[in-house]
């Protein structure tokens, strides 16, 4: 049962270069987690400074749309291997949501 | 807990409590095809009862208040209640044993989804003895529905949020199933048709549900809080509910059509006793039906004014549909042709389905036309349309399932005299009461009418419409008593009943032991037993060693659950009435459920195993084989 | 049994949340049931920007009247906050390490609380100060159902780590209760998903009109 995953039979240096690898990856996810706040505080700014409605509309949107990356890809881990049915079945998701929210914006106008 | 326990018999009592707790799908499978027949013969009675007063002009044998309350609870209880469970149940039956898995991924969900779905159809049944059933039609239509007095919508609301969930729950635990519990060796494209339409339309199911969810909820913070999603007096929008419904609404068609479409593309191959024609194009198509299904929902608001460019996109995308379609039938006719084919009752009903089918089919191309469907709109050529695609689709498809994997379910044959009775009778029965109908439609009779006038050249066509009725409720009567008399002699067959058995849920013996497969098979190919049997063998080769089998134990939990919100949404509904005990209602259904609900995540449950000696046992004393 | 069996950091496999078949359904089963949330949602967002200042009369506030940056910004960042603290939790959960995951999981809860507590306090001085309720007019529904209903998810996500913090505190990790963790963990993560789309759509986008 233990280790089903291990590619080394060696159990020590695995978990050597298990820690090392997860140490790594939270490495990374700090620094999403600052590019993240710095998106958000941005937006803000951006919103807060009075620009025009047309630059912040598309702006601060595409910001969001970064941000969510992040936020599935790396906090969510469907960077990993093994997430290709989550990934397909999140796309889906959101190739209707875009679907629906878009008739939502075009068509129920009166 | 042991293996001993499941073997014994039981008396009545612990039969029932059995099936209650249970939560192997076989037996949630019975429970299905229980209660979806149950609310199918509710759903026939309704539509008599509709037959009888269009019958003649000017008739009154039922109100006209009532009459919308009939046509309103017939379509719901038939595709909420009937056609939906009915085909859910075929898919706890077949389909875990088709991929060669010892139970779907969620045990406890599955059961829980079932009386989710159980409660919420009694509960929207119980509104005709609690002050009237809903009457806005299937669709309730927000200010119709928003204007309906009394609390027969919020029966509807209520009724299809529970059984919604349970749905859902459904969806997710099949779409699991496929995706992680194959048997050895059964990729995606060496599973049957059945299992890969059962995976698309659970797909269809984890997307579509949510918008009705949405949907709901705003009918019921509108009627019952004073919420003002489609009050246009409140800055509100009628058209979002159409919108939310049929975003819905149009998935959930296909829902109900692919895995008929896949009980066929099973029976077809077996009784022409050749492989299914192009099974590759019939897996595309059925994903493209799919992934279509999601961009075509409002074609049924052509006429609500959405604009020509919008009416426009979604008319050539609804055409488009029907290019898998017909991709999937010239399929089914490619695989008869040259066949030596066997006339069993499953394999009538198959052959029967092509033509009706695709007369449905011809007419949904015509309303794709957006400005032909401004004639068609609201008329009887609609109503005779989707019966066509539903009853000489899903009805169809499930009749010829339950012929078909009758054996498989109870270990008995129906008889194949009385069900070409039934054949015969339902068959002529109706195309007499749905053909006649495009002519209705076209001579101009409106859509859920509850009456009309002589002299105005529609008396024969309902009658003759109502006449058809009669055969079909004939029909139906026979298949009850062809169930009564099969049960009463209770004959039982062997291993693959009819003999030509292709896939794997034939090569197990029967009645299927509770764990399924002693050792899971190993799948070497499209038609995994027919493989085998070619090479004259009689049953599969294992792939793995004998060794103890995981069992989920028995649960109540589920039924608690569900009791709960049935309980609960007696005190949501009559709060609004200043009714002094309906808060505690409320409050104490919500309490059963989420305790109950605490109580299953707390509570460790680790299921229990059959061990190995047991299970040889078994084998010895040919208990098993 | 082997879902209790006692594990070492040495022997605790790389994947614990998909080291049984139990885990790996539930961990599909869960994103698969995520993608319905984000139709759910969208509905809901659609339904808002459908409505959204949609008022019986004039004199009713409208999105540019009602928002405040400073209140908005302070609960992005206490979310943002916390779905970090989350993966810090599971990081640990990876390592064996039960007590520094329940601490981050503590903080998460925490920080949720806070949340929950600005949401509170939002609502409130919308309905006091502006009039603006769920029966005021078809932008108020529309708003509070689907704020509201991210709130409800963030209400349910704390007493999901709560009760999965608490049955489990005695016992520590095992391959039964380490699916669990982590699915709570997505969902608190998609949770933050909804809200990023929601201060954007809603609030700052609301403000600029």
């Amino acid at each position: 049962m233990a280790n089903l995953q291990s590619n080394s039979g060696e159990p020590k240096v695995n978990y050597e270069y298990r820690r090392k690898k997860s140490a790594e990856d939270m490495r990374m996810q700090v620094v999403t987690f600052t590019m993240m706040i710095f998106f958000t505080v941005i937006a803000f700014a951006a919103v807060g400074a009075g620009f025009s409605k047309w630059f912040i509309l598309p702006f601060v949107l595409l910001l969001a749309i970064v941000q969510v990356v992040f936020q599935l890809y790396y906090f969510m881990h469907m960077s990993h291997k093994g997430h290709a049915v989550p990934q397909f079945f999140m796309y889906s998701g959101i190739l209707i949501a875009f679907l629906t929210i878009l008739a939502f914006l075009t068509i129920i106008w009166w | 807990m042991s293996t001993i326990a499941h073997t014994q018999k039981r008396g009545f009592a612990g039969t029932v409590w059995e099936y209650l707790t249970t939560v192997d799908h076989k037996k949630i499978a019975i429970l299905y095809l229980l209660a979806g027949g149950l609310f199918f013969l509710a759903g026939g009675i309704e539509a008599m009862m509709i037959r009888i007063q269009l019958a003649v002009p000017n008739n009154d044998f039922v109100s006209a208040g009532l009459f919308n309350e009939i046509i309103t609870m017939h379509g719901t209880t038939m595709i909420f209640l009937a056609a939906m469970p009915l085909l859910l149940g075929f898919m706890n039956a077949v389909m875990p044993l088709q991929i060669g898995a010892r139970d779907v991924a969620f045990p406890f969900v599955n059961a829980l989804g079932f009386w989710l779905f159980f409660f919420g159809g009694v509960f929207l049944n119980l509104s005709w003895f609690l002050g009237g059933a809903p009457d806005a039609g299937w669709t309730s239509y927000a200010s119709l529905s928003l204007a309906s007095e009394g609390h027969g919508i919020d029966f509807y609301v209520l009724g299809l949020q529970i059984s919604g969930f349970g749905t859902l729950m459904g969806g997710i635990n099949f779409l699991v199933t496929i995706i992680n519990m194959r048997a050895p060796g059964m990729t995606y494209m060496r599973m049957p048709l059945f299992t890969w339409t059962t995976f698309v339309a659970s797909a269809l199911i984890l997307f579509a549900f949510p918008p009705l969810t949405v949907g709901l909820f705003m009918m019921l913070f509108d009627r019952m809080f004073g919420a003002g999603f489609f009050d246009a007096a409140m800055g509100g929008n009628t058209v979002i509910w159409e919108h939310l419904f049929w975003i819905f609404g149009h998935p959930e068609v296909y829902i109900l059509i692919l895995p008929a479409f896949g009980i066929f593309s099973e029976v077809i191959p077996t009784f022409s006793r050749k492989r299914l024609f192009g099974y590759s194009s019939m897996v595309f198509a059925t994903v493209l039906i799919g992934f279509l299904g999601f961009m075509v929902w409002a074609h049924h608001m052509f006429t609500t004014g959405l604009g020509p460019v919008a009416n426009a996109i979604f008319a050539v995308a609804t055409m488009a549909i029907a290019v898998p379609t017909g991709i999937k039938i010239f399929n089914w006719i490619l695989t008869m042709w040259g066949g030596s084919i066997q006339f069993t009752v499953p394999m009538l009903w198959a052959i029967a389905f092509i033509p009706s089918f695709v007369m449905g089919g011809v007419t949904g191309v015509m309303q794709a036309a957006a400005p032909a469907d401004y004639q068609f709109h609201d008329s009887y050529f609609i109503v005779a349309h989707f019966h066509y695609v539903i009853v000489g689709g899903v009805v169809f498809g499930l009749l010829a399932g339950v012929h078909f994997y009758w054996p498989l379910m109870f270990g008995t044959m129906l008889s194949e005299k009385l069900g070409k009775v039934t054949f015969t009778f339902f068959l002529i029965g109706f195309h007499l009461t749905f053909f006649i109908q495009h002519f209705l439609g076209l001579m101009g009779m409106p859509r859920r009418v509850w009456t009309f006038l002589p002299g105005q050249g529609l008396e024969t066509g309902n009658l003759i419409s109502s006449i058809g009725a009669a055969f079909m409720f004939v029909g139906v009567i026979v298949l009850l008593i062809n169930v009564v008399v099969t049960q009463v002699k209770n004959v039982k067959v062997g291993i693959d009943p009819w003999k030509d058995g292709r896939t794997l849920e034939w090569a197990l013996p029967s009645p299927t032991p509770f764990y399924n497969f002693k050792q899971l098979p190993l799948v070497r190919g499209l038609d995994a037993f027919w493989i085998e049997k070619m090479e004259g063998k009689t049953e599969m080769t294992p792939a793995e060693p004998i060794g103890d089998i995981h069992m989920p134990n028995n649960s109540f939990t589920p039924f608690m659950i569900a009791l709960g919100l049935f309980i609960g949404a007696f005190g949501a509904m009559y709060h609004v009435d200043d009714k002094g005990w309906a808060l505690p209602v409320l409050i104490i259904g919500l309490a059963v459920a989420f305790a109950s609900m605490l109580y299953r995540s707390i509570k460790d449950d680790h299921g229990y195993h059959i061990h190995k000696e047991e299970l040889l046992d078994d084998a010895d004393k040919g208990g098993t084989r | 049994m082997a879902a209790e069996e006692k594990f070492t950091p040495q022997t605790w496999p790389e994947s614990p949340e998909q080291a049984t078949l139990e885990g790996k359904n539930k961990f599909i089963g869960f994103w698969l049931f995520l993608g319905g949330e984000t139709v759910l949602f969208a509905s809901l967002f659609a339904t808002y920007l459908a409505l959204k200042d949609s008022v019986p009369s004039p004199d009713h506030a409208l999105a540019k009247d009602l928002f405040e940056l400073p209140l908005v910004f302070m609960m992005t960042m206490l979310l943002l906050t916390s779905s970090l603290t989350s993966v810090f939790a599971m990081y640990h959960m990876k390592n064996y390490n039960f007590k520094k995951m329940q601490t981050w999981l503590f903080i998460t809860v925490v920080l949720g609380f806070g949340f929950l507590g600005c949401e509170i306090y939002e609502f409130n001085h919308y309905v006091h100060e502006y009039e603006h309720t769920f029966t005021s007019s078809a932008f108020g529904s529309a708003f509070y159902t689907l704020v509201g209903f991210h709130g409800g998810h963030v209400t349910f996500g704390l007493f999901w780590i709560i009760a999965l913090m608490v049955r489990n505190a005695k016992r520590g990790l095992n391959l039964y209760n380490a699916p669990k963790f982590y699915l709570a963990s997505l969902y608190w993560h998609f949770i933050d998903v909804v809200w990023v789309f929601i201060f954007t759509v809603v609030y700052l986008m609301g403000m600029v009109g």
